[in-house]
Order: structure tokens, then C-alpha cells, then sequence
């Protein structure tokens, strides 16, 4: 999977938790322009980890500030 | 005979519209089944069963809408010989709007789903709740999937009708005014230093799949859960000028809903709950909270409610007891913050616990040792385990 399919995933998902999102900058920070509690976040994280087989551990949670950080994180770590 | 009235969901329900039975007459019940469902201002509401019997006669019909107390159906006993079938009840001189059991627009009609049709629905973006299912049951199958994302484009979800948000905010408006006009509240509130618990959650967490990891906010739950153990004046019910204390205790927690407004469902014997059980209890209800799919004991049954409010980067919270509730519990943002200790000051992680409690049912001096309690236990995370 590719950087842009992943972005894909990643917005579809969010999207699935905040349907009213339109557009996401991608280097400004996420949880300012969409409004995601801690329960938000981790079934964001859970989405992920089940479309992307990725595990995410929490010590990486800070790497994940903006949708372009996230997505790098992501192709990264994609098999 | 048996009586099965539509029971009080909360103290903002005045009245419910029955969406569907998920009984028929002749279905042998028992106690905690699932009755019917029910449209309350704030979700559609899973109404259960608290006896067993026999389903004699349905006397509500779809789509009608009954004060509280109402009797919606008779059962008979287990034992009692049932009585002759009644006759048919015609249906309503004046009909509903809308069809009798069709569920409201944005109200989950809950067919079965198969797994692999509700991940397929998720990948093509489409939204399965709201799918007739051609399969056993009604059930929705992979190909009811595939033939829904054929014929619409996924389509984002709808606002939600302004009358649906206006009986939400009827509601909330109707039981924080009763607890305004009624409840004398007293406040109090305590900052908690939280470096024991962040660093036992962390290191809890570190190994755990991201399926299995526990918020801090559960951690705050079960030490409010164990705390009032030894403060009963505080979890319990204030009616017909007494308190009533509560027998278990019944977290009710406050959950923001997308489309605006909240509600308090209850997560049942929190203070027994083993953590990662709490969390994935914590989670569901969430979950099915923002889905409009809660059982009627989650409702009715709160004997406290905590209400958290960190996320949204507050310091405090000075929080609004739900009525016939005696105490509600706040939390604040979990942040750095100047900690003395040992003549030094540094910076610890820190939470401001708060106390709302109700001054006819106890005082401030309970409610402080109250506080002190949570802050103690939140000191000791791996017995919160």
C-alpha cells in the first residue's frame, strides 16, 4: 500500500469517527481541527491497526501530531 | 398478570415512542431480555424485561407515543395459567405519520449484520444500520452491501433532524433546571498529582495491542468506584424529601454525543470490575451511546455520574448533579502542573478531581474526604487493577 492509499484509509477512518470533517490540513495539528477525545484517538488508532495491521505502541502516539505525520508514520511501518 | 409499563429512563423522560417489539405473544421471557425499543428525546433505548413470564398481549403499537407508567403489555407469571388469547387491538383511529414499524429517520432499525458484511459495508462506506437485510432474520448480507453501494453513492451522514436535537436539548434543559431549582449544590475540588498513575498506565499499556490498551479515564472511574464504598451518603438518590442510598454502584458516565447534547448511561458495578474490564465496559457504552443503542437498565440506573472533561483541555470542572442523584464527579485536564514537595517545587502531572454533591444528602466535610479518598486511590494504581 502506498502513501496516498494509506492517506485514504486514514481520512476514510476519521471520517467514520467525526463524519462532519471536511478537510484536514495535513501539517497542522490533528486534534485542533477535529475534535477527538482520548476515546476518539485510540478507536482511531483500532480502525487502523485492523485496515492496516500496523500496531501503533503508545510511545509513539506523539509522533502522530498532524495527518502528514501520520501517514509517514504509517507507510513506514506498512509491510 | 403481570403489568409491564414503560419505565422512567431518566429523570428528563416524560414520555417514549415505541419503536418496535422484539417480543411476540406466547414468547417465553426472562428477566433482562430485551422487550422492545423505545425513542426517548435522547437515544432509542433497548427497554428490558425485569420479570419472567409469559408475553400475553402487546398493547402499545408501534409508533405510538405513551407517558411514562403506561402499560404496554401484560405477561403472565411463571406459573400462571395464561388467559384467553385477547382479541386483536384495532389499530389507531388516527394513524402515526409514519409507518407503524418503521424505525424514525436517524434512528438504527438494528437488523443482524453479518461480520463480513459490516466490514465490507465499512470498506465501501457504507452505512449497514440503515440497509433492509435480505437474509435469514432480515439479516444484511455481503451482496445487500454490495447492491446499496451500487445504487447510492456512500453518502456522508445526515444532520440529524432539528427535532431531534431540540427534544435532546428539551431534555437536558428539563433536568439541569430541576437540579438547579432543587438540588442545593455545594462544590469542591482537589488537584490530584498523577506521576504514580501516569507511569503504572504507561508501563501497563507498553506491552498491550492498541485493542488493549486502558485510558486514564477508566483509571479515574474504578478509584471513584472504590472510594464510595466507604461514602454511601454520596451514591444513592435524593426522593420525596430523603435519601435513598443505592445498592450497587452504578457509574454514569458522561458521553458528548457528535451531533450535539450528551447523556449518562451507567456502567453497572463499576467498583468490582477488574480495569481492562471496566475499559472495554467504558468503551462499549460509548461506542453504543454515539450509535443510539442503550439497554433501559444503563439509563435508569446511575446512582452517580462522572463526567469528564480533560480532553477538551479544561482545568476544572464544576459539574451539575443529574437528578434524583446525590453527587457528580469531574475531571479536568491531565497536565503538568507546579507541585511542592519536600520544600521543592517541580512539575508533576496533575488533575483537578471535583465534587458536586448535593447539600441535603451530605456535607461538605464528607464530600472533602470524599475527594481525598479518589486522590489516595489514584496514588496507588496497581490496586485499581
Amino acid at each position: 500500500m502506498n502513501a496516498e492509499e494509506i492517506r485514504k484509509v486514514v481520512l476514510a477512518e476519521l471520517r467514520r469517527i467525526a463524519p462532519e470533517v471536511e478537510d484536514v490540513q495535513p501539517t497542522k495539528p490533528l486534534r485542533d481541527q477535529v475534535d477527538l477525545d482520548s476515546m476518539d484517538w485510540l478507536n482511531f488508532l483500532v480502525a487502523l491497526n485492523e485496515r492496516l495491521k500496523i500496531e501503533i505502541p503508545e510511545a509513539d502516539y506523539r509522533k502522530l501530531g498532524t495527518l502528514e505525520q501520520i501517514v509517514d508514520y504509517l507507510s513506514a511501518n506498512a509491510r | 398478570m403481570i403489568e409491564f409499563k414503560l419505565p422512567s429512563l431518566g429523570a428528563d423522560m416524560d414520555e417514549g415512542k415505541l419503536i418496535a417489539w422484539k417480543v411476540k405473544p406466547g414468547d417465553q421471557v426472562k428477566r433482562g431480555d430485551i422487550f422492545a425499543v423505545v425513542e426517548t428525546p435522547k437515544a432509542a433505548v433497548d427497554v428490558e424485561i425485569w420479570q419472567d413470564g409469559v408475553v400475553h398481549e402487546l398493547i402499545t403499537q408501534p409508533g405510538e407515543t405513551i407517558p411514562v407508567g403506561t402499560v404496554m403489555a401484560r405477561l403472565a407469571a411463571a406459573g400462571e395459567a395464561p388467559a384467553a388469547a385477547p382479541a386483536p387491538r384495532p389499530a389507531p383511529a388516527v394513524a402515526p405519520a409514519a409507518a407503524p414499524v418503521a424505525a424514525p429517520a436517524g434512528v438504527p432499525t438494528r437488523h443482524p449484520v453479518s461480520p463480513a458484511a459490516r466490514k465490507h459495508a465499512r470498506e465501501l462506506g457504507v452505512d449497514v444500520e440503515q440497509l433492509p437485510g435480505s437474509g435469514p432474520h432480515g439479516a444484511v448480507t455481503v451482496e445487500d452491501v454490495e447492491q446499496a453501494a451500487k445504487a447510492v453513492p456512500p453518502k456522508k451522514v445526515a444532520p440529524p433532524p432539528s427535532d431531534k436535537t431540540l427534544a435532546m436539548r428539551k431534555a437536558i434543559a428539563a433536568a439541569m433546571s430541576r437540579s438547579k431549582r432543587e438540588i442545593p449544590h455545594y462544590y469542591l475540588s482537589q488537584t490530584v498529582p498523577m506521576q504514580h498513575a501516569v507511569n503504572w498506565l504507561t508501563a501497563y499499556n507498553e506491552k498491550r495491542p492498541v485493542t488493549e490498551r486502558v485510558l486514564m479515564g477508566a483509571l479515574q472511574l474504578k478509584a471513584v468506584a472504590l472510594a464510595l464504598r466507604d461514602f454511601p451518603d454520596l451514591n444513592g438518590f435524593w426522593n420525596n424529601d430523603a435519601f435513598e442510598p443505592a445498592k450497587g454502584i452504578h457509574v454514569g458516565v458522561a458521553i458528548s454525543l457528535r451531533q450535539g447534547g450528551l447523556i449518562a448511561p451507567a456502567i453497572h458495578d463499576v467498583a468490582e470490575l477488574p480495569l481492562d474490564e471496566l475499559m472495554k465496559a467504558l468503551a462499549d457504552l460509548v461506542r453504543r451511546a454515539r450509535a443510539g443503542s442503550l439497554r433501559s437498565s444503563e439509563m435508569s440506573d446511575p446512582t452517580i455520574t462522572v463526567t469528564n472533561l480533560g480532553d477538551q483541555g479544561v482545568d476544572e470542572v464544576f459539574p451539575i448533579i443529574y437528578p434524583p442523584q446525590v453527587a457528580i464527579v469531574g475531571f479536568g485536564r491531565l497536565a503538568p502542573r507546579p507541585w511542592a514537595q519536600d520544600g521543592m517545587i517541580g512539575a508533576v502531572p496533575a488533575v483537578v478531581a471535583s465534587l458536586g454533591g448535593d447539600h441535603r444528602a451530605s456535607d461538605g466535610h464528607r464530600g472533602a474526604r470524599f475527594l481525598a479518598a479518589v486522590a489516595a486511590l489514584l496514588q496507588e494504581p496497581e490496586k485499581l487493577a
